[in-house]
């Protein structure tokens, strides 16, 4: 989600000076993996549980089961059975760059699908669906951010979260008092020790904030969603060959019902805090449905 | 090297207002912050040339805390452990109720370090002509105030006016380490245009281009002020 | 719960890393920015006006600068002309030596005018060239009257060196705030970090303070 420092400028200049060239070289994914003997999957070391590592340093977490099976799929297409999956690990700023220049064939992570995007790279179907939300205390009276008037809010810098929440409070005029924050951890923390009184950054982060609490049910998340974050793994663009053997693997799931199972091994519960739990939205079950191509 | 080149951003909605916002509180923060780290600065390099040694002692002390430990971490110790080790109320009082918590914290900590580096150039100003004239005032049965008050404060300040000067650039600059802690700064402002348009190039230019300008400013009026000051022996 | 000891101990192999890498930086830096520095001080006194003016802009321009906002700089222009994203380490690391020879150059600068004319002519008058007078004459003189001030900065630069904070390149400073957050302990680790970084600034500036005591003997 952040839109940090360089990362904007990294992609001008992939896109400016090297896309053209490079482009055409990754014309084919399919073709790059089959010489190569192996697929390398871009990764996120904090996401939560989409994709993320532990002391075992080995990446896991549910974009990384849906790239699996991906992976699952090459292998048959190409006729390698043995073929290998290489981890990268990504950032913000790194995860377009690299993918445009080839080091990893496919971002597992927990990227928004947007236009601006989608000038550059091109997204397989959406995974999951999110948006801004707050975090307040439990005990907090606080529902909305219409009911921020005379209070903080605490949020991460350069984020669309910011801009959506920012954008609000000028349209509807609200006296809210804003804390600008470098990361969630952070923010996160000015809510807990009361610098502010509430947090804002898309729901599911928040969530994944919540498991790493001592006490998760001294916090709650609250409101209606203030923009719309739909997630979804990351390919190169004019690769179509590629996309659809992706879109198809995740029709099947869709239509098998199979990502329920997938869904539920990592938000019901959260994997390293079983009281914090997600189930699907009815806007996620949708899209869900809707993907499931015959 | 493909850019897209378009300084118009600078002068466009919202940016140009937080160049001009960041300038204003930067400049706050530096001036808020000299004013504690001259007064304070001042007092502990008197006391660090006074013969009581208790209290040159603990004056020596706090020049030497305050030196030895990183600004950011000094700024951190303010921000997030302070109000945790003060009485509750306190505490909450410093987070939420005192105005502009994050502005007074910066102008705190920037304060207290930079007097440390103060109090070090009042010192060796003192300590430059201590000896004859302290000796001729003791000599004359003037008690240790009056040998400050009239001989040694009155000459040193001389000689410690430029540094001062001097400092309060190296405060300018490092007003923007309060950015850490949120407030929006100059840098803050260019990092966050930066962020916003993608016109990284264009925002950081602009903002070395204030940072400069007011150096270059502050210098100037500077040389001007030692040239009127009565040399010095 | 675990006592904060209990807590630094079992995190200081994470946070020794953190420390190597800050005291890794402070030393490449140093080393980086004083051969710098050195170029751009004999260009400063070279007596080409050109050449001294362009050394002198460029000093008086980093000088003017605060350090976050060269980071910052660096940090979007370094992979622009690399074509390609770097690790935050070299960029910080150019960033810092760009900033840092700035400084040193104005130390060096006086060291060298430090030492006499007399030992210039002296030497140009035995029929050393200016390279030779330079290297066997001035600089070993110029470097003995200038040690405490380059290691006085020196400790100045590890202290600065906190601030790739700000890019989250993870030095002590995030290694402690990355433990600090992760187990709620931000008042023990910040007390932590600021007696770590005490103790190893206090201790050089004691050894640089002795050792200029025994060089003016």
């Amino acid at each position: 989600m952040y839109r940090s420092l360089g990362t904007a400028l990294l992609s001008l200049v992939m896109a400016g000076s090297a896309l053209p060239s490079r482009a055409q070289e990754a014309a084919g994914t399919l073709a790059k993996i089959k010489a190569a003997g192996e697929i390398v999957f871009g990764y996120r070391e904090t996401s939560i549980p989409f994709s993320y590592i532990e002391k075992d340093q080995t990446p896991k977490g549910y974009s990384i089961d849906l790239c699996m099976r991906i992976a699952e799929e090459v292998k048959q297409k190409i006729g390698n059975p043995v073929l290998k999956v290489r981890f990268v690990p990504v950032s913000p700023q790194t995860r377009i760059p690299l993918l445009i220049n080839g080091t990893i064939d496919i971002e597992c992570g927990s990227t928004t699908n947007n236009l601006t995007r989608q000038e550059q790279v091109s997204f397989l179907p959406t995974t999951f669906i999110t948006g801004t939300k707050i975090m307040v205390k439990a005990n907090s009276p606080i529902k909305s951010i219409d009911d921020l008037v005379g209070h903080r809010i605490g949020l991460p810098q350069g984020t669309t979260n910011e801009r959506a929440v920012k954008s609000y409070v000028d349209k509807k005029k609200l006296g809210v008092g804003v804390l600008n924050v470098k990361d969630h951890a952070e923010g996160f923390l000015a809510l807990q020790s009361d610098r502010v009184d509430a947090y804002s950054t898309d729901h599911i982060l928040l969530a994944g904030l919540l498991t790493k609490a001592q006490n998760p049910e001294g916090f709650r998340i609250v409101g209606d969603f203030y923009s719309y974050d739909p997630y979804a793994l990351m390919i190169r663009r004019n690769d179509a060959d590629f996309r659809l053997l992706g879109t198809k693997v995740l029709a099947d799931l869709f239509r098998s019902r199979e990502i329920e199972k997938i869904y539920r091994k990592w938000f019901q519960p959260f994997p390293n805090n079983a009281k914090v739990s997600e189930p699907p939205s009815d806007l996620l079950k949708a899209s869900w449905e809707l993907n499931a191509l015959p | 090297m493909e850019y897209n080149w378009d300084w118009s951003i600078l002068v466009q909605e919202p940016y140009l207002w937080w160049l001009i916002t960041g300038t204003g509180w930067t400049l706050a923060v530096s001036a808020a912050a000299w004013c504690i780290a001259v007064v304070l600065g001042t007092l502990i390099g008197i006391a660090r040339t006074l013969p009581n040694r208790f209290v040159a002692g603990i004056a020596t002390a706090y020049t030497e805390l305050f030196r030895n430990v990183p600004l950011l971490v000094q700024l951190f110790l303010w921000y997030f452990v302070a109000p945790e080790i003060l009485p509750a109320p306190m505490g909450h009082w410093i987070k939420r109720d005192l105005p502009l918590p994050e502005f007074a914290t910066a102008v705190v900590g920037l304060g207290l370090y930079t007097a440390a580096r103060v109090s070090i150039q009042v010192r060796a100003g003192i300590q430059s002509l201590r000896r004859g004239l302290a000796m001729a005032g003791y000599a004359q049965g003037m008690t240790v105030a009056q040998v400050y008050r009239h001989i040694l404060l009155p000459v040193a300040f001389r000689v410690v006016i430029p540094p001062f000067t001097t400092e309060f650039l190296t405060v300018f600059k490092n007003s923007s380490l309060a950015l850490t802690i949120g407030v929006l700064e100059l840098t803050a402002q260019s990092g966050q245009i930066s962020e916003y348009s993608f016109h990284s190039f264009e925002a950081f230019t602009a903002a070395t281009a204030i940072y400069i300008l007011i150096t270059m400013t502050v210098a100037a009026a500077m040389s001007l002020v030692e040239r009127r000051l009565p040399a010095v022996a | 719960m675990m006592s904060d000891l209990q807590l630094i101990l079992q995190s200081l192999p994470f946070l020794l890393e953190g420390l190597g890498l800050s005291l890794l930086l402070t030393l490449l830096v140093a080393v980086g920015g004083i051969l710098m520095a050195l170029v751009l001080a004999l260009l400063r006194l070279s007596g080409n006006r050109a050449l001294s003016t362009l050394a002198a802009t460029y000093v008086n321009f980093f000088r003017s600068m605060p350090l976050i906002l060269v980071i910052f700089w660096f940090f979007f222009l370094v992979p622009l002309v690399i074509g390609r994203p770097v690790g935050s380490f070299y960029s910080a690391l150019i960033a810092f030596t760009l900033f840092e020879a700035a400084h040193y150059t104005e130390i060096i600068r006086a060291g060298i005018l430090s030492v006499s004319r007399g030992q210039g002519w002296a030497a140009a008058a035995t029929g050393l060239t200016y390279g030779q007078s330079l290297r066997y004459v001035i600089l070993p003189q110029a470097f003995r009257n200038m040690t405490p001030l380059l290691l006085t900065q020196g400790i100045i630069l590890f202290q600065d060196t906190s601030l790739v904070f700000v890019v989250s390149l993870s030095d002590f400073l995030t290694s402690v705030t990355i433990v600090a957050r992760n187990e709620g302990r931000l008042v023990s680790m910040y007390i932590f970090a600021a007696v770590v970084y005490f103790a190893i600034c206090f201790v050089a500036s004691r050894f640089v303070h002795q050792f200029e005591k025994k060089a003016v003997r």
